[in-house]
């Protein structure tokens, strides 16, 4: 601080910043870039280990034996399934009250606010069944808990049977020390969410359900269980909860730890696991592995049913059975005997998880990217704000050309208030529109235009953001003539640190939706002038939009997916992406339609109306 | 499938000792219990009483002591009503007489000797006890209802193991050297579901005119086992099967031994019936004094298969359950389900909560409803909690209609501790104590005592003389609260460092931002300054 304090070496230190702005944030874009990439090169990478001494190495041998029975009981459930139209609700009470199990039911229902066209629903009925297998001599206090959605079609059937055999299984063992909760909920992830919020007694998104009759204390660790056919070549782990919450990191070892006891294939993203790290391909693969989990976690949305637990402090994963023609083949008693060993270590925990990591990337199940080493890439790009904005403070703090007088001072910083606060309203009131226009415009729209629901939902939206880039932002035309040189700067250097704030939050929370915004909002934040040519500036800013983020991220994701897309479908599917993203935040809360609509659009809009200064 | 028993052990020691055991089925499990009475006129003469808590009555002046040991939970709605109700962990409540002035020291020294007797940890203190005021009268004779000689505390997380059952195995006459106590093998009866332990002593009468008083202790044992995983889901079961031992002889200082088997489903020999909380039971009874009993191999082993394997149990009309609402770390609802299943009638019940200081209840959001209507409960006794001083103390009395839920809930805010506050395993969340129900339900049955009057001694130990109801106490499960709870690792030390370093370069930045620097001159040297006071002095102007 003896340098800062020091009226020379201060103001040398400052002009050397101001002069070299520009390519020192240059630099610092291309290195937080080059950290990011750098993040899945092997040396970077952390190895994975389990944490929790409770979960740590047991001389336990799986005994499960029942795999046969699991598939005969799944294609029974399908016999039942496809009589009742639906969830076979009475056959369900009764297969889980013959296994021994303590049964429950729980209604709920939902109208949403527009037609899913995915997954063509709009009014929603249904009934979750779950019954709870008490634990000998345990209080009550703690439980476990095993889920299997009921999916429409013949989806799913095999994880429903292995639930069946498992809770007969299980509820023949003296060892448990909590209660197992076994649930089979319908329709996917808003029979989650009510059942969830039915055991928790909350109510956030306004869904209607019967209270429960039924509890076993607090849930300690869920696993969700999605199985779709007798063969499985491999497991996959599905991690990306809501909002970009992740469950703790042991839970990932445990899965990945009894992969390897039974040697079973697992995949990550859908990727094999390799171990080639030196090799270039073997660094692209984990190049791809880790971006496709950064896609997903930016997303927001829950990749499955275990990621509306999250939010409720349960660590949860979803465990997919994939059947893709490989040679290796896993026996169902194999993927039985898997759970069986989890289950049995997760009994052990004296605490909830909470020994491991929380924020992580994953560029292979046997390698991980701990917080404080992803962080700064994230740093990098968020200090390029940070010193553009020293950068202007110096600016205006230096004594203006013309020395008129006091007056002439309090009239411009008046006026300059003006010329920052206009501006700062009307792009909110933009954003407030985007948020709040499209789901109550829709029956509007409908009546006007020949689309469906849906459709006119995400149109809306596309105009409302359309429109927000035509609107005049400002209104020192109407009250001072010229916009001044001074009252770009003031408003630059607000929007410049409320876009640095907004990140910094953003990342904290969700690193990976923060980092996407970041990779394309801070080259705007940093550039643009009003002094720029106007149609080429207006492109680049356009393509560096958020609604551009969204569409290239969706190209990027099917891309690395390797399941690329023409232009025409990526269009169609950032469409149903946008009314997904509405529909998330409507139904579960996800948060990062409203973080987009009102406060990061917002933001840009303050650029574009500073490139529109003049 | 779900065929489970439930076998009752009765130990009664009557001036003479008797001992009786009852099995009765139940939906899913397998109940024992064992019952230990004794009465000496003088606690200097130790006969049948033991002689540890002897001294400890008559030292710490206790009027009645309740202790029990309970590993699991009681499922009120598989097992039906509780025998002898207690809830998950230790639970003791003691009446002091009237001439103990310090109350709570006694209290504290009391438990202390009794964690020694019973190797329990039952660390009571004021933290953690209260005094109700009406749900626990004393059950002895005196009519003391003052209720600051009452302590009531339970500790939820108590683990009972074998170091608990055999002290209290010693506290019987015959130790487990003979009679009923020679099947409780420790190894069998903790591989069951539910196993709890008690130890009651209360005064007496001696005889039908009260002249003298006695002491009476009873011993119970509730033991569960589950036929499901050890049956084969066979409805079946023998003495040998779930003990490994069979009975050879009955306590020679035993007055009476008798075991009770619950044979209501399969009734082929009608010895015993009996009105037992409300349901009407019939018993085939073994008498152990007998020689007969025992036959020509003279160790006498039951087994009961049954020809139905669906059981039949009378719904409890009674149930309750609690859990906590709400999932942030700040705060939560506590939640509180009171059933009424009786068709037809509404009776009051008293509930007892003893919540920790660490969860802040706002009384005011207190609300009681049942069938959608707010329910007034016509008693109220609330005692606030201090911080690290007393716990919550709330006790209602609530009437219950017919074929209802009632729901009692309270709002709670979470309490940050203080660091050193926190307990080794923080994250595992902390304890909030069962609430207690006790009621008088209307019983359904109606009322024949005809056959009980053969077996007086069952008779007293299932209070039944008032024909319309009876009463009973259940406990709600546990619950486990997590509060904000730092991490007490690595990463924590890393915030508290980085929480340092930011404060610190937070004032020194803002210091720059907010002072505006200028070059002053340098401060002259003494000699100057001494020169420049004489110059002053002279009235020349300084150098």
């Amino acid at each position: 601080m003896g340098l800062l304090s020091d009226p020379t070496r201060r103001r040398a230190l400052i002009s050397l910043l101001t002069r070299l702005n520009t390519p020192i944030c240059a630099v610092c874009y291309m290195a937080g870039v080059a950290w990011f990439m750098g993040l899945a090169f092997e040396p970077f990478t952390l190895r994975m280990h389990m944490s929790e001494n409770a979960m740590g190495s047991t001389m336990v041998e799986e005994r499960f034996q029942a795999g046969e029975r699991a598939l005969v009981t799944a294609k029974e459930f399908g016999v039942q399934k496809n009589k009742a139209g639906g969830m076979p609700v009475d056959w369900l009470v009764k297969a889980m009250q013959d296994r021994g199990l303590e049964v429950f039911t729980q209604s709920f229902s939902r109208t949403l606010p527009f037609p899913d066209e995915n997954k063509e629903r709009f009014m929603v009925k249904g009934t979750n069944v779950y019954g709870i297998l008490r634990a000998p001599r345990a209080p009550r206090t703690e439980a476990l808990m095993l889920t299997a959605p009921c999916s429409q079609g013949n989806d799913n059937n095999q994880a429903v049977g292995m639930l069946l055999v498992l809770a007969q299984y299980f509820r023949s063992q003296v060892y448990w020390a909590k209660d197992i909760i076994f649930l089979v909920n319908e329709h996917d992830l808003i029979g989650m969410q009510a059942w969830l919020e039915g055991y928790h007694h909350t109510n956030i998104t306004g869904m209607e359900w019967s209270p429960l009759q039924g509890r076993a204390g607090a849930i300690q660790a869920a696993l969700s269980l999605e199985l779709s056919s007798d063969v499985v070549t491999s497991l996959d782990i599905v991690l990306e909860g809501l909002n970009g919450q992740l469950p703790n990191l042991d839970l990932v070892n445990l899965f990945y730890a009894f992969c390897q006891k039974f040697d079973v294939l697992c995949t990550f993203q859908g990727k094999l696991q390799r171990n080639d790290w030196d090799s270039p391909s073997g660094y692209s693969h984990a190049v791809q592995t880790m971006m496709l989990m950064v896609l997903k976690q930016a997303s927001g949305h829950s990749w499955g049913d275990h990621g509306l637990f999250l939010r409720y402090q349960v660590e949860a994963v979803t465990i997919k059975g994939i059947n893709s023609y490989r040679q290796y083949k896993t026996t169902t008693t194999t993927v039985g005997r898997l759970l069986e060993g989890m289950y049995r270590k997760l009994n052990n925990l004296l605490e909830r998880l909470h020994q491991s990591f929380f924020f992580y990337l994953l560029p292979s199940l046997s390698h991980f990217v701990s917080i404080s080493y992803y962080m700064p890439a994230f740093g990098l790009l968020a200090a390029i704000l940070l010193l553009r904005a020293l950068n202007l403070w110096v600016e205006l703090s230096a004594p203006p050309a013309t020395e008129d007088g006091v007056a002439n001072v309090e009239q411009q910083s008046s006026s300059g208030v003006l010329s920052v606060v206009t501006p700062l309203v009307i792009s909110h009131l933009t954003g407030v529109a985007l948020y709040t226009l499209p789901v109550h415009f829709q029956e509007m729209a409908v009546e006007h235009f020949p689309v469906s629901e849906t459709e006119a939902v995400v149109l809306t939206a596309i105009a409302v953001y359309t429109a927000g880039l035509a609107l005049p932002h400002n209104t020192h035309r109407f009250v001072s003539g010229e916009g001044t040189e001074q009252g770009w700067r003031v408003l630059k250097l607000v929007a410049v640190l409320y876009l640095a704030v907004l990140l910094g939050c953003t990342a904290l929370l969700n690193f990976s939706l923060g980092f996407i915004l970041a990779l394309t909002l801070v080259p705007v934040a940093a550039g643009v002038t009003p002094h720029m040519p106007k149609f080429p500036t207006a492109c680049v800013m356009v393509v560096l939009s958020p609604a551009c983020t969204l569409l290239f991220s969706v190209f990027a994701f099917h891309e690395l997916q390797e399941t690329p897309l023409s232009f025409q479908d990526t269009w169609l599917l950032f469409l149903s992406v946008i009314s997904q993203g509405i529909l998330d935040h409507a139904l579960y809360g996800a948060l990062v339609f409203p973080l987009l609509a009102m406060l990061v659009y917002p933001c840009w809009l303050l650029f574009w109306n500073i490139l529109f200064w003049k | 499938l779900g065929a489970t028993f439930l076998l009752f052990l009765l130990l009664l020691l009557l001036l003479l000792i008797q001992k009786h055991m009852i099995v009765q089925p139940l939906l899913s499990g397998f109940f024992q219990c064992g019952r230990h009475v004794e009465r000496a006129h003088k606690l200097s003469h130790y006969r049948l009483f033991p002689k540890s808590l002897g001294q400890v009555i008559s030292k710490f002046s206790v009027r009645e002591l309740h202790i029990s040991l309970t590993q699991g939970y009681w499922r009120t709605m598989q097992w039906g009503q509780p025998y002898q109700p207690s809830p998950p962990g230790a639970e003791l409540w003691v009446w002091f007489q009237d001439s103990v002035t310090d109350v709570d020291g006694t209290w504290s020294e009391l438990t202390n000797v009794l964690s020694g007797i019973f190797c329990a940890s039952l660390n009571f203190d004021s933290i953690n006890s209260i005094q109700p005021s009406a749900s626990f009268k004393p059950l002895g004779i005196g009519n003391v209802t003052d209720h600051r000689f009452l302590r009531y505390a339970t500790l939820p997380r108590e683990t009972v193991c074998t170091e608990n059952l055999t002290p209290w195995k010693k506290l019987l006459p015959c130790g487990s050297k003979a009679g009923l106590a020679v099947l409780l093998k420790s190894e069998k009866l903790f591989h069951s579901s539910f196993h709890s332990q008690a130890v009651h002593i209360r005064p007496v009468c001696q005889d039908a005119q009260c002249a003298t008083t006695s002491w009476e202790l009873r011993q119970t044992l509730n033991v569960v086992f589950d036929l499901y995983v050890s049956g084969q889901g066979k409805r079946e079961w023998s003495l040998f099967k779930m003990f490994s031992r069979t009975l050879t002889e009955a306590c020679p200082l035993a007055s009476s031994s008798k075991i009770y088997v619950d044979v209501s489903d399969n009734s082929e020999v009608l010895t015993a019936q009996a009105v037992v909380l409300g349901d009407r039971r019939t018993f085939s009874v073994y008498d152990l004094t007998q020689k007969s009993t025992f036959g020509t191999t003279s160790s006498l082993n039951l087994l009961i298969r049954w020809k139905s394997s669906d059981a039949h149990m009378l719904r409890p009309l009674l149930h309750a359950e609690r859990y906590v609402a709400g999932y942030r770390l700040q705060s939560g609802e506590i939640h509180t389900l009171m059933y009424n299943n009786h068709p037809y009638r509404s009776f009051p019940v008293l509930l007892l909560d003893l919540v920790p200081w660490y969860l802040r209840l706002y009384i005011h959001t207190l609300s009681v409803t049942s069938k959608g209507k707010t329910n007034r409960p016509s008693y109220i006794h609330y005692e606030p909690s201090k911080d690290r001083v007393k716990p919550h103390t709330l006790e209602m009395l609530v009437q219950l209609p017919p074929n209802s839920v009632t729901e009692v809930t309270v709002h709670f805010d979470r309490i940050l501790l203080k660091w050193t506050e926190y307990p080794p395993d923080p994250n595992h969340g902390f304890y909030v104590g069962s609430s207690v129900v006790s009621s008088l339900v209307p019983s359904i049955v109606a009322m024949d005592t005809n056959a009980t009057h053969e077996c007086p001694l069952f008779n007293s130990f299932f209070p039944s003389k008032e024909e319309t109801s009876y009463f009973v106490r259940l406990y709600t499960e546990p619950l486990l609260v997590n509060l904000p709870t730092p991490d007490f690792s690595m990463p924590y030390n890393v915030i508290c460092l980085t929480c340092t370093v930011v404060a610190v370069g937070y004032g020194s930045l803002f210091n720059l931002l907010t002072r505006n620097f200028q070059i002053g001159e340098p401060r002259p040297g003494v000699a100057k300054r001494i020169a420049n006071v004489i110059r002053k002095m002279r009235g020349v102007p300084p150098l």
